[in-house]
């Protein structure tokens, strides 16, 4: 994903100097090669090596989260800035006459001695451009991630929707200006007592509908039409082992999930190795960079926000 | 118990972070003690810790616009709390463009410091982040380790120099020592020396002033070329001038030989007294 992104580093020189650019897999040496086209005829040409993967598959229903609210990239930035660089998760509710409230979430059998500052910032309605949810409603999720989201968001001064429904259920995190549409699926913390649930979960047997056609290696988000999806799916388990873990997915979630009491992995869905298709002609690629469309790339060792803004600062 | 107290003054609330951000960098847990007029931030390790101890003052009156406590009890009107540092310095910081800033006692499963800021935002709504920082009542029977240190009659008393440069200074001599002599006469000079088997490093300051001798007391009949010296754990003094932000209004050193240097720092209306014991 780095080397990915240094070819893009610096945008606005690139926007002067470069006039196509070409991205395709090399099938015989597995390589994914970007060109780059510059005036005069200079061709820049990098070979990168990448590796197979499992990418996941979030399931999610837009339709079925009653709680929505909406609001600038901008106001949410500003809500998390007094909250710790290390705290782990979050909590949104809404609180009394209807402002929204974001509190830091500590584990209940956190260390008794070493209490934590709790946080809380609680904004007006009226910040928000769209408050649809009842008061008493709270969901927890992971910062960090929401951090890149909201710096992304921010950025490109997008407006930034949240999807929620009852804890444990994804929350969906939804930017959409001309050029992008993207979806970012965060697990939110169950409340109830995780080990209730069982790993299948009704999320997973219910058939959700698909946003994606098929479950491939990253590079087949962009073979969808101009509108890409950009999901990320992350798995907050209160285990002992998995909650520090959880900026990343597992690369290979599968021995883990047993191991893991993973209430919340419900709506982590890895893609069966039979559903791996092969590489998606090229031509898609190019037509699609020629469109100008550009579209967070999903990674799946590290599905960071942020690093998708860098190679979206030309948008 | 109770504590209450509200900053609207910009001034005063930037002068209580920076106040707070201070004493954050000097000791990672400290005491506050509440009193009707005061307020003090003080540190006293346990001799095994380094023994060195901390005592900071200020008024009241002059950062906030209410201020209400009710102590222990009548006889003793004072509330000793024990909290993290950083925890208020961190909470202080988010209220850089504050509206107002209040601070309370609250019991919220347990006792804790509960700093409420209202925010300015670009729209008329309000913004309110609270902070909740747990902090342990200290008991009546300990105050008693918790009292303003007696400063000892110094052998020699001397003005600091600018306290960047002694940083500077004591920061690259850590890199190769891990004790520093600091000396000092009473004619205005002052040595900052480290000894290891390979190398000696003196660092001179020169026509420092020294305060006038207000006590009946010993360094009167000192021969003023006579270096008054202590050997000190080179940490522990970087870490009182790494938490000197602004360059005090008035910066003293008193060395009593061999066995400790106090350092009495005035920042307008703060003032700040530190301890480091001697080595033994």
């Amino acid at each position: 994903m780095k080397s990915f992104l240094s070819i893009f580093r610096s945008p606005t020189l690139l926007e002067k100097t470069v006039e196509k650019c070409c991205i395709s897999l090399n099938g015989r040496s597995s390589h994914l090669v970007v060109q780059l086209l510059y005036k005069y005829g200079v061709r820049k040409t990098h070979n990168l090596s990448f590796q197979d993967c499992e990418s996941l598959q979030a399931i999610f229903d837009l339709a079925s989260c009653p709680h929505m609210l909406r609001a600038p990239a901008r106001v949410l930035g500003e809500a998390v800035l007094p909250f710790p660089p290390a705290l782990a998760e979050v909590s949104l509710g809404i609180g009394r006459g209807h402002r929204v409230i974001l509190r830091s979430y500590q584990e209940e059998e956190a260390d008794s001695t070493v209490k934590a500052m709790v946080t809380e910032m609680s904004i007006g309605e009226e910040d928000f451009q769209q408050l649809q949810a009842q008061e008493g409603v709270a969901i927890t999720f992971c910062l960090k991630e929401f951090r890149g989201l909201v710096n992304f968001a921010e950025s490109n001064s997008l407006d930034l929707s949240i999807h929620f429904d009852a804890p444990g259920r994804p929350a969906i995190f939804t930017v959409k200006d001309s050029l992008l549409d993207g979806h970012f699926v965060l697990a939110t913390l169950s409340e109830t007592n995780p080990h209730s649930q069982d790993l299948g979960s009704p999320e997973r047997r219910q058939a959700a509908p698909q946003p994606q056609a098929d479950s491939t290696p990253h590079l087949d988000d962009f073979a969808g039409d101009d509108i890409d999806s950009y999901m990320i799916a992350m798995e907050t388990t209160v285990g002992s082992e998995g909650s520090r873990a959880l900026p990343s997915i597992p690369l290979s979630p599968g021995p883990r999930r047993p191991r893991s009491p993973s209430p919340h992995s419900e709506e982590e869905e890895e893609a069966e190795p039979s559903t791996v298709p092969g590489t998606p002609p090229p031509k898609k690629f190019r037509s699609l960079f020629f469109g100008s469309i550009l579209a967070p790339v999903h990674s799946p060792q590290g599905p960071s926000p942020v690093l998708a803004e860098d190679s979206e600062g030309e948008g | 118990m109770k504590f209450r107290a509200k900053i609207v003054d910009g001034a005063c609330l930037n002068h209580f972070t920076r106040v707070s951000n201070m004493i954050a960098k000097l000791a990672k847990t400290s005491t506050l003690r509440i009193s009707p007029d005061k307020l003090n931030f003080i540190l006293s390790d346990k001799l095994a810790n380094g023994g060195v101890s901390m005592w900071c003052e200020l008024d009241q009156k002059n950062f906030f616009s209410e201020f209400q406590m009710e102590g222990v009890s009548a006889e003793n009107n004072e509330i000793y709390l024990e909290l993290t540092s950083e925890n208020l310095s961190r909470a202080l910081k988010t209220a850089q463009n504050a509206r107002a800033l209040k601070i309370k006692l609250t019991n919220k499963h347990f006792p804790c410091l509960t700093i409420s800021v209202e925010l300015l935002s670009v729209s008329s709504s309000s913004r309110i982040v609270t902070h909740d920082i747990p902090v342990k009542v200290i008991p009546r029977k300990l105050w008693k380790d918790l009292q303003e240190p007696v400063v000892p009659d110094p052998d020699v008393s001397i003005y600091l120099p600018v306290l960047k440069t002694m940083k500077s200074v004591v920061e690259k001599m850590k890199n190769i020592s891990n004790h520093l002599i600091i000396e000092a006469n009473l004619s205005g000079a002052l040595n900052l020396k480290i000894e290891t088997e390979l190398v000696c490093v003196t660092t001179h300051f020169k026509d420092l002033a020294n305060p006038p001798l207000v006590s009946e007391s010993t360094s009167q009949d000192r021969n003023p070329e006579q270096m008054a010296e202590v050997h000190i754990d080179i940490r522990k003094l970087l870490q009182f001038l790494a938490g000197q932000q602004v360059n005090p209004t008035r910066a003293l050193c008193n060395i009593v030989n061999n066995k400790m240097v106090h350092f009495d720092l005035l920042h307008e209306d703060v003032s700040l007294q530190y301890f480091i014991p001697a080595l033994s």
